[in-house]
């Protein structure tokens, strides 16, 4: 056992935090929230240069061939800061899918401008009932002499306004189980027929409505084989999951220093408020709250990456992510007072962050059920 | 990082089991719920079969008789232990604290008096450090011990002491010098139980067990050889046992046994097709996880040569309150049948589950408050300024 990072992932992490803390200051975060593409092209190409689109993809994809704990490390980082962009969407849900289910041909075309940062991705999974299951899939795609027709609404796609290329999760045939009959079709984001309207979220994170009507996808743009989209779709979330578990690790950790570092400073009674006990035990909470978050976390990761099975740690990681990090938000602010609930102070980016990412891809009720189901409850 | 375990240390699990068929056979033991604290599990054969594989003292030096593991590998037989159930009472607190305790600060001949008998498993020495007056302010310990010309005479009283009655020897921290600040004039000693002047009195806790006692000293004399390390410098030598005591895996696993049969019987009674129990029991396996891997990253700490001062301290404060949760849940989720105690007619698990719920209050009692916990993590672990 081994609860250290290794050298390049410690200088991963160095690296990244002094770039972001530089590079991705909080009134670009906040900028971005009202701006109409929500990330910075600057900041956007700059990331490229340093190799980041490109982490997780082999060399001859334009890669950095690291591997899921480095994605990890970095993820964390990008969360501290709240990054805006597309980098999840690209990288994560779009590009790992892509390396897991696409054909040669189609990774030659695609991963190399994504590792540039010249071609952004997402996917388009969930829709109205809002769950990551089969299931929920209603987006219909008919053949019709040689290339599909994608009919339907999806919903909470992250970044679809800016997506080059929208990977839609449809279902293509009537079956019994509905995972036996989904195909994964790269779509042209500004293809005929696409209407995508932002939603208005808390965290202002450019989540989209994405209305495909009748959009014409050829046969080649299929991922992963016709009616077998679903059980990639279920690798990716996987890694998914850690991932975004890894950002929310990083917001939290940074919010416990925000918070440790003010109560400190801060004097009433005159005393440091970090003096009293129940401040202290408000963060002390927060601290262990944190170091549960992290090796639950990179548990999961490090199964990932040595590609152990791992859905229940998966779930557990999320689980306990996406209760622990709104938990610290909220202490945070009460310990802070009412200055944080300001719309100048950046613990609000948290909170609505932390919130935000509680339940997207899976709350702790949905990762609970798997839980239970892996250890034999169900 | 790395979460996998060598194939030795697989072995090592393996071997752990294997001898708990064979050695502690389920239907012979007393209790299987916190058995490194319930004096049921005072098992003194069980500890010098223990002993025997050498698995008390694992990290400690060879010459002593133990040694050749390292942290990692001694959590792996504890997790065995715990997880079994297995009666560990008679060596527990020797393996994780007071052995290590005399290594760090005994003399030459402590170490040769002690460890070699604690290695085979054949003494028990208890903690005297709580007293009626000192509680969670430890450092005010009022049992004085004297200096004479050939001995030192201890007189007071310490309470909460676990497993006393049952001990050879006590772990003291006592009062050396009462005109300097509280915490420089204490002083550790080892005092054999069996001296004259020495009363052990069992203290019933409201389950009507007598785990905890209170031990009182009359003017008893110890030769001087019983000071464990330098006089006066008890207190900065506690600090480092305390970091072992609150360390290990009991404090997420002291009700896992227990957890693990509830889990059993809601599959055969058929209580998980209540997406609620599921649920809650769902919920307390995460913890459970969070919580072990917070204590594996103690172990790891301690493999690397550091002291575990803040990481013991957070997995302490986190354990013991997923313990509580644990026993408040699994009560709650029985429902009437939730209060019944052992014997009594309908009792599910034995009545272990009532019984582990009226233990569970100590959890955050015992070995430093949640709320020392929580200090020493802010202060000493945040650097927040000290009250």
């Amino acid at each position: 056992m081994d609860f250290s990072l290794n050298e390049n992932q410690e200088m991963l992490k160095t690296s990244a935090r002094d770039f972001l803390e530089k590079e991705c200051p909080m009134n670009l975060v906040r900028e971005m929230m009202s701006d109409e593409k929500g990330y910075s092209s600057e900041l956007w190409s700059k990331m490229a240069g340093l190799g980041w689109m490109g982490l997780p993809f082999p060399v001859k994809y334009g890669g950095e061939a690291g591997d899921f704990l480095d994605l990890t490390v970095l993820l964390e980082e990008m969360g501290r800061t709240c990054l805006p962009g597309p980098f999840f969407s690209s990288v994560v849900l779009g590009g790992l899918t892509l390396l897991q289910a696409a054909n040669e041909e189609q990774k030659e075309k695609f991963l190399p401008q994504v590792s540039k940062g010249c071609c952004i991705l997402t996917l388009a999974l969930t829709e109205s009932s809002a769950k990551y299951t089969a299931d929920s899939i209603e987006v219909r795609a008919s053949p019709n002499r040689g290339i599909y027709e994608i009919d339907g609404t999806k919903l909470f796609v992250p970044d679809a306004h800016i997506a080059d290329f929208i990977i839609c999760a449809a279902k293509s045939v009537e079956t019994i189980r509905s995972e036996e009959g989904i195909t994964l079709f790269i779509v042209e984001g500004k293809s005929p027929g696409i209407t995508c309207n932002l939603l208005r979220t808390m965290a202002g994170d450019n989540q989209c409505e994405v209305i495909f009507n009748k959009v014409c996808v050829p046969e080649e743009n299929i991922v992963g084989g016709l009616n077998q989209g679903w059980p990639y779709i279920e690798q990716m979330l996987q890694k998914a999951v850690v991932a975004k578990c890894a950002e929310m690790v990083g917001g939290a950790q940074k919010v416990l220093e925000l918070v440790v570092d003010y109560a400190k400073e801060r004097v009433q009674f005159e005393r440091p408020i970090g003096s009293f006990q129940a401040i202290q035990h408000y963060c002390a909470d927060m601290a262990i709250d944190i170091e549960g978050c992290r090796w639950i976390t990179y548990q999961a990761a490090w199964m990932l990456k040595e590609g152990l099975s791992c859905a229940k740690e998966v779930a557990m990681a999320k689980a306990w992510v996406s209760q622990a990090y709104p938990r610290v938000t909220t202490q945070a602010i009460q310990c802070f007072g009412a200055i944080a609930t300001t719309e100048d102070h950046d613990m609000g980016l948290y909170f609505k962050r932390a919130k935000a990412s509680e339940s997207v891809l899976g709350n702790e009720d949905f990762h609970l059920e798997t839980v239970a189901r892996e250890a034999g409850f169900a | 990082m790395n979460f996998e375990f060598t194939p030795e240390q697989e072995k090592l699990r393996g071997e752990v089991r294997q001898f708990l068929l064979k050695e502690a056979p389920a239907e012979s033991l007393k209790t299987r719920d916190d058995v490194w604290a319930n004096v049921d599990s005072f098992d003194r054969e069980f500890a010098r079969k223990v002993g025997k594989k050498g698995w008390i003292g694992m990290t400690w030096p060879k010459e002593w008789g133990g040694g050749g593991y390292n942290y990692i590998d001694r959590i792996i037989v504890n997790e065995e232990m715990l997880l079994y159930g297995a009666p560990v009472m008679a060596y527990w607190t020797n393996d994780r604290q007071m052995g290590p305790a005399i290594l760090a600060h005994g003399s030459e001949e402590q170490k040769r008096e002690f460890l070699p008998r604690m290695i085979a498993g054949e003494i028990s020495m208890c903690i005297g450090m709580s007293e009626p007056e000192a509680g969670s302010d430890l450092a005010s310990v009022q049992t004085r011990a004297v200096e004479k010309e050939d001995c030192f005479i201890i007189s007071g009283q310490k309470l909460w002491t676990g497993g006393a009655y049952f001990s050879n020897y006590i772990y003291l921290v006592v009062r050396t010098d009462p005109n300097v600040p509280k915490h420089r004039g204490l002083s550790e000693f080892i005092v054999d139980l069996k001296l004259p002047g020495v009363t052990v009195r069992p203290v019933a806790d409201f389950e009507g067990h007598h785990g905890f006692n209170e031990v009182f000293f009359d003017e008893v004399r110890v030769p001087k050889t019983a000071l464990v390390g330098k006089k006066n410098n008890g207190w900065y030598q506690i600090i480092g046992h305390l970091d072992y005591e609150r360390a290990g895996l009991e404090r997420c696993m002291s009700n896992r046994r227990l957890f693990l049969d509830f889990q059993d019987y809601c599959k055969e009674e058929g209580l998980f097709k209540d997406p609620l129990v599921r649920h809650r029991v769902a919920e307390l396996e995460v913890e459970f996880q969070v919580a072990r891997l917070l204590c594996y990253q103690v172990a790891w700490v301690l493999t690397e040569g550091r002291v575990p001062n803040i990481e013991a301290a957070l997995a302490k404060a986190y354990g013991e309150v997923y313990m509580k949760r644990v026993a408040a849940t699994i009560t709650q989720i029985l429902g009437l049948y939730g209060q019944l105690m052992p014997k009594s007619k309908y009792v599910p698990l034995m009545g272990r589950v009532a019984q582990n719920y009226l233990f569970s209050p100590s959890y955050t009692l015992m070995a430093g408050s949640h709320e020392i916990q929580r200090s020493v993590l802010a202060t000493r672990g945040l650097g927040l300024p000290r009250g």
